[in-house]
């Protein structure tokens, strides 16, 4: 397995973001005190207002997209349904208090709050691709954890084979979910052994800042070798299953998207090619690859499946 | 539906004041093609974080709306009664061909780069680019016999050539249907916008054709 460790030379966050943006960012994940404390903190003190995280295993180090494309450039349907949607109205997204459910085949479920559920965890940065089914894609400087420390912390049962994910449900406040352009809250899933795989994480945060609204926060799902759109953004609950959970684009148009929908370039989207992508800030297509270019980590499980029909 | 409206004595002032509205239409409709250049060069705020996915867009995006507009001129005519409305109606057909071209040529030289095995494939293979690229041929057809001279030329072939412009404005639309993922607002209002300018017609039709029944049929395209 190719791991490969943060280098010297790669630019720190802090390089590339300018200092008064993450100045601006929130700050209650590491010190827990409330929004607006993170606010006007004398330069002195920008460290404080970041995550606390070491570097992680896995992480590339091709050319990050910049932080402004990365938080303005989103699918998060829940927000609009335009790019620009998500940024222009991440205000509406309430993320404090926020509650986390572990339930499902598991013998040790719970409900937590955002604050408990993060406490014991360690946090590391992950710089992964992002291949959206669209055909485009960026390299994102994520921070978070493994999603199998908090499975394994749960405890499943030997029935549950699946792990379902859902996103906030708050017609209220998302203007996306007050319209019917998918079956709300959405829905997401993995197959037990892809969500204990150390490749997927929790996301709390991206170029070392907590998670901005339209990135979804507080807490999202980063599996870097299947489109998008299976990352599920504003977690509020995980599920031990049994049998295979409904997910939202295949529940939308079941012949386009997969339960799996691994990164693949020889399965075309029904409408449109895969073979290529456009990464973000570059010119010309690039070739896209097998499992988004994971493939030594994460081809092995799916051995012996046909992934033409397990698309 | 008549093209058949024989010209009308034209004034000096009546003259000057169609090339007037004529120039001045022909900048409005070359506007927003002017600002998506501006941008493309960096000018205000440039093109985004998806430049070419943008260009693509707002292409196509002036393209169906110019050639709704265009399909607009024979409707607004009859319900106005104002006959010299048909003469723009060439100038805006070309003005939606000219967004139309552009967009093909985004999308084969910028977006997809000349790279010809994957443009061959999504020609032959995808619904959406089909229906795509036989709306924009039909343009073409129509805007290179677009000239008086091949008016003359063609006779009435001219005006059942023309027609063609309905199923190039339904492949349009077809062409976004096909391409939206999930939100179909504006898909939805431009095919209904385009139901309203063709049903008019067949209801006109319809019409014409009882209250002439036995007598010549009358020709023009709208």
């Amino acid at each position: 397995m190719l791991i490969r460790r943060h280098r010297s030379s790669d630019p720190r966050p802090s390089e590339i973001t300018p200092r008064d943006v993450y100045q601006r960012r929130r700050d209650f994940l590491k010190t827990g005190v409330a929004l607006g404390a993170g606010l006007f903190l004398p330069a002195s003190t920008v460290a404080d207002s970041s995550l606390d995280f070491s570097p992680g295993p896995f992480s590339t180090d091709e050319a990050l997209t910049p932080f402004e494309d990365v938080t303005t450039y989103n699918n998060f349907y829940e927000l609009g349904t335009g790019k620009s949607d998500p940024s222009r109205n991440a205000d509406l997204l309430r993320t404090e208090p926020w509650t986390v459910k572990v339930d499902g085949l598991c013998a040790n479920s719970g409900e937590y709050d955002l604050e408990d559920f993060l406490r014991p965890r360690e946090l590391q940065e992950r710089i992964y691709r992002l291949r959206c089914v669209e055909g485009w894609s960026m390299v994102i400087p994520w921070v978070g954890f493994e999603l199998n420390r908090v499975l394994k912390r749960a405890e499943p049962l030997g029935s549950a084979r699946y792990v379902a994910f859902e996103t906030v449900m708050d017609p209220d406040n998302l203007p996306g979910q007050r319209r019917p352009v998918l079956e709300w809250p959405y829905v997401e899933g993995l197959r037990l052994d892809e969500a204990m795989h150390p490749l997927t994480i929790l996301a709390v945060g991206l170029y070392g800042e907590e998670l901005p609204n339209q990135n979804g926060a507080p807490l999202r799902l980063v599996v870097p070798w299947k489109y998008g759109f299976k990352s599920i953004k504003s977690i509020v609950r995980i599920s031990f299953t049994e049998v295979e959970p409904p997910t939202s684009w295949n529940r939308s148009q079941p012949d386009e998207y997969g339960f799996y929908s691994n990164v693949n370039p020889d399965v075309a989207h029904p409408r449109w090619s895969q073979r290529t992508e456009r990464r973000i800030g570059e010119f010309r297509r690039r070739r896209t690859e097998p499992f988004n270019g994971y493939g030594e980590e994460v081809a092995s499980l799916y051995e012996g499946m046909d992934l033409t029909r397990h698309f | 539906m008549g093209g058949a409206a024989r010209p009308r004595r034209r004034t000096a002032a009546g003259q000057r004041w169609y090339r007037a509205t004529w120039w001045l239409l022909l900048m409005a409709g070359l506007l927003p093609g002017l600002w998506l250049a501006a941008r493309t060069g960096g000018a205000f705020g440039g093109l985004g974080v998806n430049p070419v996915e943008t260009l693509l867009l707002d292409t196509g995006t002036y393209a169906i709306i110019a050639l709704l507009v265009a399909l607009s001129v024979t409707p607004l005519r009859r319900l106005t009664g104002v006959a010299n409305i048909g003469r723009y109606r060439r100038l805006l057909g070309l003005v939606a061909f000219g967004y139309a071209s552009a967009h093909f040529l985004v999308w084969l030289g910028v977006d997809l780069f000349f790279d010809w095995v994957l443009i061959l494939e999504d020609l032959t293979t995808r619904p959406f680019v089909m229906a795509g690229f036989a709306a924009w041929f039909i343009l073409l057809l129509l805007a290179a016999t677009s000239t008086h001279a091949a008016m003359r030329r063609l006779k009435r072939n001219w005006t059942r050539l023309h027609r063609l412009v309905y199923p190039a404005a339904i492949l349009a639309v077809v062409h976004i249907v096909w391409l939206t993922r999930a939100d179909y607002r504006e898909a939805t209002i431009y095919a209904l916008i385009l139901a309203v300018l063709l049903g008019l017609r067949a209801f006109w039709a319809l019409q014409g054709a009882r209250k002439i029944r036995g007598q010549p049929a009358r020709n023009g395209a709208g």
